[in-house]
């Protein structure tokens, strides 16, 4: 009998397109009346020909400066918004026709909004949520002390929603988006607004629930933290247009063709002396710090270490959220 | 099939329960607005010092216990779904319910019935005050009367909330449709028996109104309740026939509509 890992794609996404009209207006009184009289619409392509797919028990990283076209792919991946052209499937169903079966193994989870019920405990919202996806009072029960344990909950449940702090109404708003166990979870910037201690425990929480469940995720977030604590794989968004999708090491050596190199020596040394290896970024006699060409590091540190009376030395890449930040900013794309 | 019923059943009391609570912790917002709902009483008051009331052969007894019935019809048959379902389509707080197995129609409805339930211990106590202060109005109606009108009343709630709900879905191609609502107040106001009962207006306007579901809304529940003489079964009939078919009309506006939906705001 074959052991060889079969791949299912649970999610595959073929040349998905999705453009919007909006509205154009000048400032001032004069362009607020030609505007009135003939309103200016263009249109704005949100999501342009966009293809991946991902296999089942994936955790991808979906990243991408603001207004790249993450959040617009990710409501047409769960149904909420319908493509202007291309093909979607999610665990075998169409998402705009959005079936009781496809709802049953789908969740959205978007950081800056709530479906929790502002003035009731969260427990309410759990129980209709129950019902809705025909789940029993025993099985509910059972569901939410078991995900309550795993988030962390206990007499937050019975507190008004409006009476959380910020983690703790997102603990909830998962508990309740987790509550039918779905297999395919769709989340939007989780973590927004959490402090350090709450970004962990929900990634904590992430990680579990994938392995328990072998739940698929696709995970949109500006904190490069739970990129790199979660998501082997990534897929880079811009302007619309889908430019990277793989892991996340790959990504690095794309986006920097250098590795950085610290070395401490044991007698003071010329500066001039390590110039011909990589390009200095600090020196101090005895401590350098230098970027080396990724192709030509393993001849430089040979050489290095045969010429120069070296302590210690260290390898290693740019931080990646040093990398992808610049990569934003420059609005550079590889 | 007992499956299924079990299943509606335990979605309905769930909803209706986490409704109730929340309409509970808002109990003092309806008691504002259950009195906002007094126009039956001030144009009973304008009605009882009118000769016309006479003349159209009503007694003063009778258009007593018409408003009075019109004020309860009222209270239950109030109908915001074009302002809640607005701004949870510009809020983008639609999305959430869009991605749950029940279409969000029902969560709407059912904030509309916990709030009517919210509402019964106002509106007894408001009824208590006028017959106090007004004893002439004081009239208990008969069990069969008060029976029938219930259902009316029921009836009436839901070809008002289709017709709003219809309305609502407006809101996908254009985001505002509130606007509407205010549209709509105005034959509500004078086709549906609220502001004078249907026997002021000139035959034609009365033949008119007929043709829409506004008489149904308010004057035939009010009539039941209050005893007066009316076409019961023509007066479910019209009511069922309506309900039939703005509900035909609202799935098929539901369906185009949620095409459009943007998800703004999320």
């Amino acid at each position: 009998m074959s052991t060889e890992k079969v791949s299912m794609n649970i999610i595959s996404v073929d040349e998905l397109c999705k453009s919007y009209r909006v509205s154009v207006k000048k400032p001032g009184i004069a362009a607020t009346l030609s505007n009135f009289l003939n309103r200016q619409l263009h249109v704005v392509e949100a999501v342009k020909r966009v293809s991946f797919n991902i296999d089942q028990g994936e955790i991808v990283g979906f990243i991408g400066p603001n207004g790249a076209g993450k959040t617009t792919t990710l409501k047409m991946l769960c149904g909420l918004v319908h493509p202007t052209s291309g093909e979607v499937s999610v665990s075998g169903h169409r998402p705009k026709e959005r079936n009781r079966d496809f709802l049953q193994e789908i969740t959205l989870v978007m950081g800056q909004k709530q479906q929790l019920i502002w003035d009731l405990p969260p427990l309410d919202s759990f129980f209709v949520n129950a019902a809705v996806y025909g789940l029993t009072k025993c099985e509910a029960k059972n569901r939410i002390d078991e995900l309550a344990a795993m988030l962390d909950l206990d007499k937050e449940l019975t507190r008004p929603v409006r009476k959380l702090s910020l983690g703790q109404r997102m603990k909830a708003e998962l508990l309740a988006a987790l509550l039918h166990r779905p297999s395919v979870l769709f989340l939007d910037e989780p973590t927004l607004g959490l402090d350090v201690n709450a970004q962990s425990r929900v990634r904590k929480f992430l990680r579990q629930y994938n392995k328990r469940y072998g739940a698929t995720i696709l995970l949109t977030s500006h904190y490069m933290g739970d990129i790199t604590s979660l998501c082997s794989r990534v897929l880079l968004i811009n302007e619309g247009s889908l430019f990277y999708d793989g892991p996340l090491e790959e990504l690095t050596g794309k986006l920097s063709p250098y590795r950085s190199v610290r070395i401490e020596l044991k007698e003071p040394h010329q500066k001039s002396s390590f110039m011909q290896y990589g390009i200095l970024e600090e020196f101090d006699e005895r401590l350098v710090r230098m970027l080396i060409p990724r192709d030509e590091l393993t001849a430089a540190i040979t050489s290095i270490l045969n010429s120069f009376p070296v302590k210690d030395l260290e390898i290693c890449d740019p931080p990646i959220e040093e990398l992808i930040g610049n990569l934003f900013q420059s609005g550079i794309v590889p | 099939m007992t499956k299924k019923i079990f299943r509606i059943y335990r979605v309905a009391s769930s909803l209706l329960t986490a409704q109730y609570a929340l309409m509970i912790e808002y109990r003092a917002e309806i008691a504002l607005w259950a009195i906002s709902g007094l126009l039956p009483l001030i144009m009973l008051a304008l009605w009882s010092k009118s000769d016309v009331i006479g003349s159209v052969g009503l007694t003063s007894q009778e258009i007593t216990h018409y408003f009075v019935s019109a004020f309860i019809v009222r209270q239950f048959t109030a109908v915001w779904v074009m302002v809640s379902f607005e701004e949870d389509n510009i809020e983008g707080k639609l999305s959430p319910f869009l991605l749950q197995p029940l279409p969000p129609f029902w969560r709407y409805a059912s904030s509309h019935v916990a709030e009517q339930l919210t509402r019964i211990p106002f509106v007894f106590f408001m009824i208590s005050i006028l017959f106090l202060f007004v004893p002439n109005s004081f009239f208990i109606p008969k069990l069969k009367d008060f029976i029938l009108a219930g259902i009316a009343i029921f009836l009436a709630f839901c070809v008002r909330f289709l017709i709003h709900w219809i309305f609502a879905m407006l809101c996908f191609w254009n985001e505002r449709a509130a606007a509407i609502e205010r549209l709509l107040l105005i034959p509500y106001l004078f086709l549906s028996g609220l502001v004078a009962p249907l026997e002021v207006f000139s035959d034609g306007v009365r033949s008119i109104s007929m043709l829409t579901p506004y008489p149904y809304l308010l004057s035939f529940p009010s009539k039941v309740m209050s005893g007066a003489e009316v076409n019961i079964i023509g007066g479910f009939a019209a009511l069922l026939a309506w309900g039939f078919c703005l509900f035909v009309v609202s799935i098929f506006a539901w369906r185009q509509g949620v095409k459009r939906y943007s998800a703004m705001g999320a």
